[in-house]
């Protein structure tokens, strides 16, 4: 039972499913009772989004030391207002809406990683000055925009079954299916091995610049799904949606048990952290916080998480 | 023949890169702009050059440890919001409360140092605490700058436009206490190689200590100096300084890692970032692009660099 024991609390992932639950049960206690069930609800449907993103910030992030993807908000932005304003309400278009935010999300990713490759400069600074360009794009194109999205879209972002959202039950599955990616493909492998040592990898036989390639495109095309999804979510999308996801993406990443060093990916860690930086949020509301203690709490969280997670010695 | 062989050597083209993409973009205004060739012209278009500037010399400082500030934005936000409304209220509580955010700073540095974490997720998670405090102090734009700083940044100076002789005086400042100081090259030996510096007998958390510790000095001459020339302050009001201030440097020929970088260049980084604007402007380009085009004068920037060493190498 203790050799159990013990082994779970070793895999670094389950703190943030502990916190999870801590701060439930503050907020629940604090209420109580009341509104437990429609927390988790709520929590379930605004996690997925930063799931998603956090899945394939997870992957960049494991390629090692600098491999970061600072364009995810601007990514959200420009796919939903693309998506939107090409469907126009209209449920026939849908599949052309997808195909469209899919291509941003294609495109953004291999300017991403033309940036990083052809001017050799470091994944920050590429990602960042790429998304300058991409937010551009989708400011001056989403100028006054006001669409709403399909019908068909709308419901299908907010279904719930038996008050568990139905796009909450597909990012269970999607983030179950990249686990098994991470974990059991030879991409998967690939990605961790760079990480750890990418001369090594290297010297391994690894094509470490198409590994970089792929990762560099999923996370930007994750982003694009998500600014779709998000932008029927919320009934139309905002130039500024994106925004929150810089660091949302980042800290569920870091919190749920990823090493930011690189080369130790892990995914069932990031939805714990997604839902419990919602409750979070929900809790210090509930507790009657102002947006400025809210804010502190929220900063001072992560970097104590962070700081005792504590960073990785490097592998050199 | 061997000035030619000077001017084509890739190590001066490279240093010789910020001057001269600042030199072609103010070029091109004055082409399109004949009338902004002039003391008032300079003065609005590079007014808020020395705010920037200074956001970029304290972000220069965090890059040249090989660490990254995601937070400098909402910083100078806070200092400005601490100007607008303790510094002017109560000027002793309110240089306390800056003197608490430089060593707020430099605290942060020692936490980086000793639990070697990445720089990046502490200062984005720090970014939300000071624009909580920020949000606390001043919960809707307001305040008003104390006098004497409004006074000091609407300075009409003989000749040349005060935000030139400020950025000057900037850029020469940190360039004799970084370039040209024995402890300078030792903090520049930190971000170049730590270990030998360790092994030298100097403390690594010691140089962390104050790197940060002047960055957030440089943070509050940031808020303050943005404060004095727009007279009030918002929680939000230096949001994107954290994105200008990493252009910045990189405009101006600082390395990501290696201790590579240059206080002057730096701040010709940041004066060619605030001519985009009037640039856009004189080209009748919407302000939608105006980010945008930041984006691209720092990729061509950086693709020259790129081109550069490839004849170096």
């Amino acid at each position: 039972m203790t050799a159990i024991a013990k082994s779970i609390f070793k895999q670094r992932w389950i703190w943030s499913y502990l916190g999870m639950i801590a701060v439930w049960l503050a907020t629940v206690t604090f209420t109580g009772g009341k509104g437990g069930a429609e927390i988790i609800t709520a929590a379930l449907s605004f996690a997925t989004f930063t799931v998603i993103v956090g899945i394939g910030q997870m992957f960049v992030i494991t390629t090692g030391p600098g491999n970061v993807d600072l364009s995810i908000p601007a990514t959200i932005a420009l796919s939903g207002a693309v998506a939107m304003k090409l469907m126009g309400g209209d449920n026939s278009m849908l599949l052309i809406g997808i195909a469209a935010s899919l291509a941003c999300g294609l495109a953004v990713g291999l300017f991403n990683y033309m940036l990083i490759r052809i001017l050799r400069i470091p994944p920050i600074i590429a990602t960042l000055s790429s998304s300058f360009l991409v937010l551009s794009t989708a400011i001056s194109y989403g100028r006054g925009l006001k669409v709403k999205p399909p019908q068909l879209l709308a419901d299908f972002t907010t279904m719930q079954i038996m008050h568990v959202p139905v796009l909450a039950i597909f990012v269970v599955a999607l983030a179950a299916f990249m686990a098994v990616v991470l974990n059991r493909t030879i991409y998967g492998r690939s990605v961790s091995a760079i990480g750890q040592n990418m001369r090594a990898a290297a010297l391994a036989g690894i094509n470490v610049e198409r590994i970089r390639f792929r990762t560099y495109v999923m996370s930007a095309v994750l982003a694009s799904i998500c600014g779709f999804l998000l932008a029927g979510f919320s009934g139309g999308a905002s130039l500024n949606m994106g925004e929150e996801y810089l660091l949302a993406s980042i800290a569920v990443v870091v919190i749920g048990g990823t090493s930011v060093a690189g080369g130790q990916g892990n995914v069932a860690g990031i939805w714990g952290a997604a839902i419990f930086m919602f409750l979070l949020v929900t809790m210090l509301n509930t507790f009657g916080t102002s947006a400025g203690i809210r804010l502190i709490m929220t900063g001072l969280i992560i970097v104590a998480i962070i700081t005792i997670a504590g960073g990785d010695k490097p592998q050199r | 023949m061997s000035l030619i062989n000077r001017v084509v050597n890739p190590k001066f083209l490279r240093s010789a890169l910020p001057a001269a993409s600042f030199v072609i973009l103010l070029t091109a205004i004055f082409y399109l702009q004949p009338r902004a060739m002039s003391y008032f012209g300079l003065n609005l278009m590079l007014q808020y050059a020395v705010p920037i500037a200074l956001a970029t010399i304290a972000q220069m400082f965090i890059l040249t440890v090989n660490d990254l500030d995601l937070s400098i934005g909402p910083f100078v936000g806070l200092t400005a919001s601490i100007g607008a409304t303790l510094l002017a209220d109560d000027p002793a509580l309110g240089v306390l409360a800056l003197v608490a955010c430089i060593a707020a700073y430099g605290a942060l540095g020692a936490l980086v140092h000793w639990r070697n974490l990445p720089s990046i997720v502490v200062t984005l998670g720090m970014s939300f605490v000071w624009l909580g405090i920020a949000v606390l102090i001043l919960p809707t734009p307001g305040g008003t700058a104390p006098a004497w700083i409004k006074a000091l940044m609407g300075l009409k100076t003989p000749w040349v436009p005060f935000p030139i002789i400020a950025a000057a005086v900037i850029a020469v400042v940190v360039h004799i206490v970084l370039m040209r100081s024995s402890y300078g090259a030792t903090l520049r030996g930190a971000g170049g190689n730590p270990r030998a510096i360790e092994r030298a007998g100097w403390s690594l958390l010691k140089i962390k200590i104050v790197m940060y510790s002047a960055a957030g000095f440089f943070g509050v001459l940031a808020g303050l100096s943005l404060i004095g020339l727009t007279s009030a302050a918002d929680a939000h009001i230096a949001d994107r300084y954290t994105l200008y201030s990493i252009a910045g440097v990189i405009l101006g020929g600082g390395e990501f890692v290696g201790g590579r970088v240059s206080p002057a260049g730096a701040v010709i980084g940041a004066l060619t970032l605030t001519l985009t604007g009037s640039f856009l402007i004189f080209l009748k380009i919407s302000p939608d692009w105006q980010i945008g085009a930041q984006g691209a004068i720092l990729i061509i920037v950086l693709a020259l660099r790129a081109l550069i060493k490839r004849r170096e190498a």
